[in-house]
């Protein structure tokens, strides 16, 4: 089915999937009403400073902290020595293969620093002035050693290493053969057969998630117990992690993520201070603070994306897709944080998109460097694997003179072949990639604006116009728990929900799932109405409180809905269920001859008998005449884990206008019609589409983490790092097709980071379509003014921008690139 | 430390200030207006914005002492009186009318997620209404360019700004830029019912 555009009926009950219910989150966010963690202020807290590495790679030969100690307000100064014994390591719970090499990751470091920015010791004070007044007080000596930046010298033989302790800088290969898996055929023999093979080799940059929110924790001890505060998009998973790495046991931590501005997957993490804050607390029996600056957050806090992708492609001359393959250097920096090698892993299963590859392999390396590591970030692993499978269709549309629209329309998944099983195994569940496209095209007016480039072109307009696709698919809701066992992740995949019906008729909902911005204490009130009949606003919602919802797996992956929202659909079909019961025992009736609808109970075929759920609420507290044998509660819980993944789909098409002579790139048109399955608040998803597309765009046009060729970050501030304000981003055309999905009660897909994975291959494709006649076959993201400017005028990529000897450069040195690294570079290139 | 004497959201205070001290660290910390965050160390992000003697300001860039004698206005000083517990849906006709029409635009066209950079960016549009009672859709991106979002990619931001200022000025909403306070149909065609 497609999403029919005509009104309800006007007999139809109102249903609240479906409406554009404005948030019930805003009241206390518009106000200012907040409950920051930083907010937070306990009796006697003291505040933390945390001092950072200012080398990228060395041995740490002595620390003085006595003047630190001293200092007016101080009132304790840690090391890692300090902490040596108890602070285990940052734990990596995502083991991708059995020899994978992990050299652990303490909190602080003890003997060694690997990247600018790690943590070698940390003041308590009495303020936050105080503490971060001392940090230049503490007198370290560091003894450097080489440092490891780019991943192919990384790799190359006698390359040095970024640990001292470990004999290569590989964490791990991992391989996916579809011929080996039985999902596809041998990819070795479609290559050696095929008519055309085209073979690129794209950068992904290093991305900083940059939630607006810089984290904070608190800790507040209270005897053997700890509450801890922390901006953190992963409560319950940061409790179990705190417990394993810290030995303080989980029964005694509680972890409560309050208001939370923003993640992106920058907060899917168990981070360094959030261990030190526990265990400073711990030490000092005190309650204490910490809160990042911006600049401490771009240097340490997990980085994204940063592979080097090595995409063959092999297909016969009329266009028919034979085979993929592709070899990823994934840059884990210095070292794994809790998914980081899981990110390359998730996008092995999404390289092949909507495309009916009869043969696949994909190969990864995960490689050491002295930077900060990375991790999750909006799409973790998809954006990347989008990005190359939908440049290389273009790429090979080129070598074919074939129409890049076309091209995929003769390989993609028809609607009437779902579900379909791909080569990487994945059986992608519903969908149209043609209704999407057409509806895409017709959004951005494609007939005119094709015509405007062919003019422009024809008159050598200076300002040329080219147009970008992005037919993408994505898999959700992580996930099935078996799925992600079989890929060796430390956890599952559920999502638990409670409902607990209150005396007076009102309603709260308890989910695992926590958000950060995402708006689910709007949505779940709008299932939560439908299912049990009540009014919306009768609906609380509780979340991210491990006392309050002591069952969860956290907000990330577009899961929520997908499974959250699920389980809470669940719960509620079995509140239902037992108040059945007790209306049945009410109305002296058979249950069998009970309907339920709008929120009453009701005897078929008999009017005026109704019993209201509310009703059932009261009688239930007040359990003076309750069915014989039932606890008196109809309460309930419900835990729901997938069966499959959910693949929302989309087509994105950008219109770009390339200054020939500047090397500037505008948006000129940004349309996008994305199949999300069905809908429970249009203004939220559309919300999450927009917010997705500023990423991906950002990607492709803005946002890059540089380091020099002493590993020092370049960007480290909002003002190197670019960020896209509102003056920089244009208005987006968004539109949905509905194909439920099968595989959850909602039918829902996920929407979280459909606009970020699918924007941003449709952004530097348009700009190749306006350049491509001059001669230009690939631009190095992001497309800067001058790496525009250099690709049209001096050729290449236009890649010049970082030191060389980093992956912004451009990887290893080559004879284009050797010993160019001067004063200029080492200050962060072109920028 | 020197002594200022500096009115609040209409409250006074006198309180002693290390001559370092920044306008918003004085604010979160010794005036308790933790609804004023901060959210970098370079003035780049806005967050932190507030109205010192009406106009707009980051409040990273004024330090304490330079506010000495001035009205300053924060994100919880805008609305026209307790909203706590306060139905801002509007449901059952219950009055928004306390909150600012900036504050409810925001709500209605969905102009915040994480709500972070929310105050300082109602604080930013309040002043770039003022100065320009109908700003086109450049106008409002130029004017907040200042002040960074991550989550919403600005354009329901936009929507908000342009219906609050036609609110601000009189006139009913819908200037030729803004769009009512519905969902646009136009630039949200799924918002329809499903079928």
């Amino acid at each position: 089915m497609t999403l029919v555009e005509e009104p309800t009926p006007a007999a139809a009950p109102a249903r609240e999937v479906g409406r554009a219910r404005k948030r019930k989150e805003d009241a206390r966010l518009i106000t200012g009403k907040t409950t920051w963690t930083d907010n937070m202020i306990l009796p006697g807290m003291l505040h933390l400073a945390v001092l950072r590495s200012p080398v990228a790679h060395a041995k740490i030969a002595r620390i003085d902290v006595g003047a630190a100690q001293q200092a007016p307000g101080v009132v304790a100064v840690f090391t890692g020595r300090d902490f040596a014994e108890e602070q285990g390591s940052i734990p990596c719970a995502w083991p991708v293969t059995p020899d994978m090499v992990n050299p652990g990751h303490p909190s602080v470091a003890v003997d060694e620093v690997n990247h600018v920015g790690e943590a070698v010791a940390v003041i308590a004070a009495r303020s936050k002035a105080a503490a971060q007044d001392a940090l230049e007080l503490v007198d370290i000596d560091y003894d450097q050693l080489p440092v490891v930046l780019d991943m192919e010298a990384a790799i190359a033989p006698d390359a040095h290493l970024c640990h001292d302790h470990i004999e290569s800088n590989e964490s791990f290969t991992w391989v996916f053969d579809a011929g080996e898996a039985g999902t596809g055929g041998d990819t070795e023999q479609a290559f050696a057969e095929a008519e055309v093979v085209v073979s690129r080799r794209f950068v992904q940059q290093r991305l900083i998630p940059a939630f607006m929110e810089p984290r904070a924790v608190v800790v507040q001890p209270q005897g053997d117990n700890y509450t801890m505060w922390s901006s953190t998009q992963v409560p319950h998973i940061l409790r179990l992690m705190l417990a394993m790495v810290t030995g303080t046991p989980e029964h005694k931590l509680r972890v409560i993520a309050p208001d939370v501005g923003g993640g992106f997957g920058g907060k899917l993490q168990v981070t360094p201070e959030e261990v030190i804050s526990l265990l400073v607390a711990r030490r000092l029996g005190k309650p204490v603070k910490w809160a990042e600056t911006r600049s401490e957050s771009l240097m340490s806090a997990h980085h994204g994306r940063d592979q080097i992708q090595y995409i063959d492609i092999a297909a016969d001359r009329e266009g028919n897709v034979k085979g993929l393959r592709c070899r990823i250097l994934a840059d884990m920096g210095a070292y794994l944080r809790l998914v980081s090698p899981g990110i390359p892993i998730l996008g092995a299963f999404m390289f092949v998109g909507i495309y009916k590859f009869p043969a696949y392999r994909f190969e990864c390396q995960g490689i050491f460097t002295n930077k900060v590591p990375t991790d999750a970030y909006r799409g973790a692993g998809r954006p990347e694997a989008t990005f190359a499978v939908e440049r290389i269709m273009d790429e090979l549309a080129v070598e074919l003179g074939m129409d890049p629209l076309e091209l995929r329309r003769k390989n993609w998944i028809n609607a009437d072949e779902f579900p379909f099983t791909t080569a990487a195994g994945l059986e992608y569940d519903s969908g149209d990639y043609e209704a999407a496209t057409q509806q895409a095209l017709q959004l951005l007016g494609y007939d005119e604006l094709r015509e405007e480039q062919r003019r422009r072109r024809e008159s050598g307009d200076p300002v040329q116009l080219g147009i970008g696709f992005s037919t993408f698919t994505e898999m959700c809701g992580l996930a099935p728990s078996r799925v992600l066992g079989s890929l060796s992740y430390g956890a599952g995949g559920w999502e638990n929900a409670s409902i607990r019906m209150l005396a007076t008729g009102k309603v709260e909902v308890v989910t695992g799932s926590s958000a950060h911005g995402q708006g689910h204490e709007t949505a779940w009130s709008q299932l939560v109405a439908d299912e049990l009949g009540v009014p919306f606003e009768d609906v609380e919602v509780l979340h991210g409180d491990t006392s309050i919802s002591p069952r969860g797996l956290d907000t990330y992956g577009s899961r929520s809905l997908v499974v959250g929202g699920a389980a809470v659909v669940k719960a509620a079909a079995k509140v239902v269920a037992k108040a059945r019961r007790v209306a049945a025992h009410l109305l002296e009736a058979s249950e069998d001859d009970l309907e339920f609808a709008d929120g009453t109970f009701s005897v078929r075929g008999t009017p005026g008998t109704g019993l209201a759920i509310q009703e059932i609420a009261l009688a239930t507290f007040a359990a003076h005449n309750f069915p014989e044998g039932m606890e008196p509660s109809i309460d309930a819980d419900a835990t729901f884990d997938p069966v499959n993944f959910s693949f929302p789909h989309g087509t994105h098409i950008c219109a770009l206008e390339v200054d020939t002579e500047t090397g500037f790139v505008k948006i000129r048109k940004y349309a996008c019609v994305d199949d999300v399955g069905v809908v429970v608040n249009p203004l939220i998803v559309e919300g999450q589409v927009h917010g997705g597309l500023a990423q991906g765009i950002a990607q492709a046009l803005y946002e890059e983490a540089v380091y020099d060729a002493d590993g020092n970050l370049t960007t480290g501030t909002f003002v190197d790092y670019l960020v896209p304000s509102a003056a920089d981003l244009p208005h987006f055309d968004t539109g949905n097709t509905v194909h439920p999905a099968p595989g959850n009660p909602i039918g829902a897909k996920g929407v979280g980071e459909a606009g970020c994975i699918a924007s941003t291959p449709a952004v530097v494709n348009a700009a190749l379509d306006a350049v491509r006649h001059l001669g230009v076959s690939d631009i190095r993201m992001p497309l800067t003014p001058e790496r525009v400017w250099r690709a049209i005028h001096q050729g290449g990529d236009g890649g010049e921008r970082a030191t060389a000897g980093t992956n912004a450069y451009g990887g290893a040195q080559t004879e284009t690139t050797a010993g160019v690294s001067s004063d200029a570079s080492s200050l962060g290139g072109d920028r | 430390v020197t002594q200022i004497h500096v009115r609040v959201d209409g409250a006074s205070y006198t309180d002693d200030v290390e001559p370092r001290m920044l306008l918003v660290h004085y604010l979160r910390e010794q005036v308790g207006k933790v609804g004023t965050v901060v959210g970098c160390d370079t003035s780049n992000c806005g967050a932190c914005t507030v109205h010192l003697d009406g106009e707009a300001v980051k409040s990273c860039t004024v330090l304490a002492v330079q506010a000495d004698g001035s009205e300053v206005t924060t994100i919880e000083g805008i609305s026209g009186g307790d909203i706590s517990g306060g139905d801002i849906s509007g449901r059952n006709g219950a009055s928004n009318g306390t909150l600012h029409p900036m504050q409810k635009a925001f709500h209605e066209m969905h102009g915040l997620q994480c709500g972070f950079c929310t105050p300082g960016m109602i604080m930013a549009s309040i002043d770039l209404v003022k100065d320009n009672p109908n700003p086109s859709d450049d106008e409002v991106r130029e004017g907040i360019e200042g002040n960074l979002c991550r989550c919403t990619g600005y354009q329901n931001i936009v929507r908000a700004v342009q219906q609050a200022a036609a609110e601000m000025s009189g006139r009913q909403a819908g200037n030729g830029h803004s769009s009512s306070a519905v969902v646009d149909p136009a630039a949200a065609p799924h918002v329809v019912v499903q079928s």
